[in-house]
């Protein structure tokens, strides 16, 4: 789909790509890097839109540097900032924007058609744009890159603003965008977190360099772990630790929760199981019913792509475990990089404890 | 639509399915032309709001409303000849052109770079030039149609009085020449003043104010130049002004008479560097539109 070789982009005074050679292949991939890193300036470069400094780039087989304008008219963009005047309707917008992609203007008016309704527009399409909520706003700024029906779409930080509802409502279209449209997707984004339940391939860029390229599987293989916690009772005053002995007891591995990834204090009392097999679920479940404790939540969690980052960093020893529900959301565990942290939509995920 | 329209998300696009889009892709020349049609329908508030169409609308028809008023005052009173010349109906209403010019320039340009849609366009098979070329073939088209419509109700109107054909085809002809040319040439400025600011109320000012500051600074001087007897100063102090720059090549080779102060336009020898002006002015903006949008890209 995309392969870039050597690919840099030098500004006078920074350098936003740095010998990166990628090969990307067909699916979702997520593209992950702190801004600033040079995501935007990729994705420039490779609709063809601003010349790299040195090296090479082809898109579904085409070459950036002098076969642009065929590029995009197979691929589809996805702008991170606002891109929509607020005085037409969606329907009339993303009409005129299939037109300008090359389609006639029956078929244009029926992609959008078609296209809205897949992005979740029903009747609002038909109102001004100006009236949208920032989801509906992103929808269309979906709907807008897929309507003339691309081979590749290039989203850019589509998850921006949203909240975490929109988030995940938006992750999963992302998905079906591949899996049901047959459309290979490049997302960018700056946390880890959304892209490992979205993406088949996770691409990390810093400083315009390549960190790590590899599939999602190789990032979260599950720890086999489980998070357990429990209440107190009358008769056992410290459950937490009465059920760390009896677990122990039983011939499992158990360890107090600790911190989280980054560092962020959790709750004393969820403790974190070894899972050997299926029977490991009953042993923990017996061995609260036998001290006649309340079962707060047990949950499997599995490892998530920041960890994997932080286990590379020889400096970051302290406990990994982030107690977040398993499967849920992103909660500041997640986020990659320092530089990330600003962002408060994140941190408003249901990080537990 | 199709009933299924109110059943939750998850169930219309499982039942419907994504399909596919096999037919004509029809590239860079066929956006082009799209970009065109929007923005000269925009230009008339088509397929924008009723709001947006009220003041192009009423423009147009007060430029028609003088034309149509000659032609049955010439046709009832069997007069020799159309009250106002064609290559001089322009000037006369150069305020309602100006005005056309400062609500839809804005329009036009402000708004892409305001709501940052620029970026879509560009990736999108066009190029800049394409960008640029369709806005100002636009903008061009929509002034065009503002001054010769008029031009056409005076020519019929001419020609239901009986007046001489080849008198009358003849001045509607340059007319009609005089008019592209101001249109170009307005087109040209508009765009580039409205393109400096994404602010649509900020266009609007500075087109009106490049157009009346220029055109009273430039009368004020030709009137202190009459004054002092200098005819020669007079006709090159049109060279300033973008309405006095059209009649200066109208008088110099349209056969029009000046409305420079004394009638004092032109000759051929000077109306030649009106031209080359003319001409460069209409090149200078559209160079300029090109570096303006060198930056606005992605």
């Amino acid at each position: 789909m995309i392969a870039t070789e050597s690919l840099s982009k030098r500004f006078p005074r920074v350098t936003a790509l740095d010998r990166l050679s990628v090969d990307i292949t067909p699916g979702v991939t997520g593209l992950v890097g702190a801004n600033g890193a040079g995501k935007s300036t990729l994705i420039k470069i490779l609709l063809g839109l601003s010349p790299a400094t040195e090296g090479r780039a082809s898109v579904l087989g085409l070459d950036v540097a002098t076969e642009g304008a065929a590029i995009r008219e197979r691929v589809g963009y996805m702008p991170e900032h606002d891109c929509l005047p607020p005085d037409v309707s969606a329907t009339e917008f993303v009409v005129h924007m299939a037109r300008m992609s090359g389609l006639p203007a029956t078929a244009a008016r029926e992609r959008t058609a078609d296209t809205l309704r897949h992005v979740g527009l029903y009747e609002e399409r038909y109102r001004p744009m100006g009236g949208y909520s920032t989801g509906m706003k992103q929808r269309v700024k979906l709907a807008q890159a897929l309507v003339h029906d691309p081979r590749l779409v290039l989203l850019d930080e589509p998850t921006n603003g949203l909240d975490p509802v929109g988030r995940d409502e938006m992750l999963g279209l992302i998905r079906r965008v591949h899996t049901d449209f047959g459309i290979s997707v490049l997302v960018t984004s700056h946390l880890l977190g959304e892209l490992e339940r979205t993406c088949d391939h996770v691409v990390v860029i810093d400083g315009g360099k390549l960190l790590r390229s590899s599939s999602t599987d190789d990032f979260t293989q599950s720890t086999g772990s489980l998070a357990v916690e429990v209440t107190d009772s009358d008769a056992r005053p410290d459950g937490t630790a009465a059920l760390l002995a009896a677990l122990a007891g039983a011939g499992l591995t158990v360890r107090p929760a600790g911190r989280t990834a980054d560092g962020a204090p959790v709750s004393g009392r969820v403790l974190l199981v070894d899972v050997l097999d299926e029977s490991t679920y009953d042993t923990v479940r017996d061995a609260v019913t036998d001290l006649g404790l309340g079962l707060v939540r047990m949950e499997q969690r599995r490892h998530r792509i920041a960890e994997v980052f932080r286990d590379e960093d020889p400096a970051a020893t302290a406990p990994a475990g982030p107690a977040d529900p398993a499967g849920g959301g992103w909660g500041a565990g997640h986020q990659w990089a320092a530089a990330a942290q600003r962002d408060e939509q994140n941190g408003g995920a249901p990080d537990a404890a | 639509m199709p009933p299924e329209t109110t059943a939750p998300a998850q169930d219309v696009i499982h039942n419907i399915g994504y399909r596919n889009y096999s037919g004509a892709r029809l590239g860079r020349a066929y956006a082009r032309r799209s970009l065109f049609s929007q923005s000269l329908r925009g230009a008339y508030g088509l397929g924008r709001s009723a709001k947006s169409k009220v003041l192009p609308m009423i423009l147009l028809g007060v430029m028609c409303v003088p034309a149509a008023i000659m032609v049955a005052v010439a046709v009832t009173t069997k007069m020799n000849d159309l009250p106002v010349a064609y290559t001089r109906y322009a000037i006369l209403l150069q305020a309602v052109i100006g005005l056309y010019l400062a609500s839809q320039a804005p329009q036009s340009v402000s708004r892409d770079l305001r709501f940052k849609t620029v970026p879509l366009y560009f990736s999108r098979p066009i190029e800049r030039v394409d960008y640029v070329a369709a806005k100002f073939a636009a903008m061009a088209s929509a002034l065009f149609l503002l001054t010769a419509v008029p031009l056409l109700i005076l020519y019929v109107g001419a020609l239901l009085a009986k007046l001489d054909f080849a008198d009358q085809t003849k001045g509607f002809a340059q007319g009609l020449v005089s008019v592209a040319l101001l249109s170009l040439l307005f087109a040209g400025l508009g765009l580039v003043v409205a393109a400096l600011t994404p602010r649509r109320g900020f266009g609007v000012a500075a087109v009106i104010a490049v157009l009346t500051i220029s055109y009273g600074a430039v009368s004020t001087v030709q009137g202190i130049a009459l004054a002092r007897d200098n005819t020669d100063a007079i006709s090159w102090l049109g060279l300033f002004s973008p309405i006095t720059l059209i009649d200066g090549v109208q008088t110099a080779f349209l056969s029009a008479t000046s409305a420079f102060p004394g009638g004092h336009g032109p000759g051929t020898g000077t109306g030649v560097v009106y031209v080359l002006v003319l001409l460069a002015v209409i090149a200078g903006s559209f160079g300029l539109l090109m570096r303006r949008y060198r930056k606005a890209g992605l």
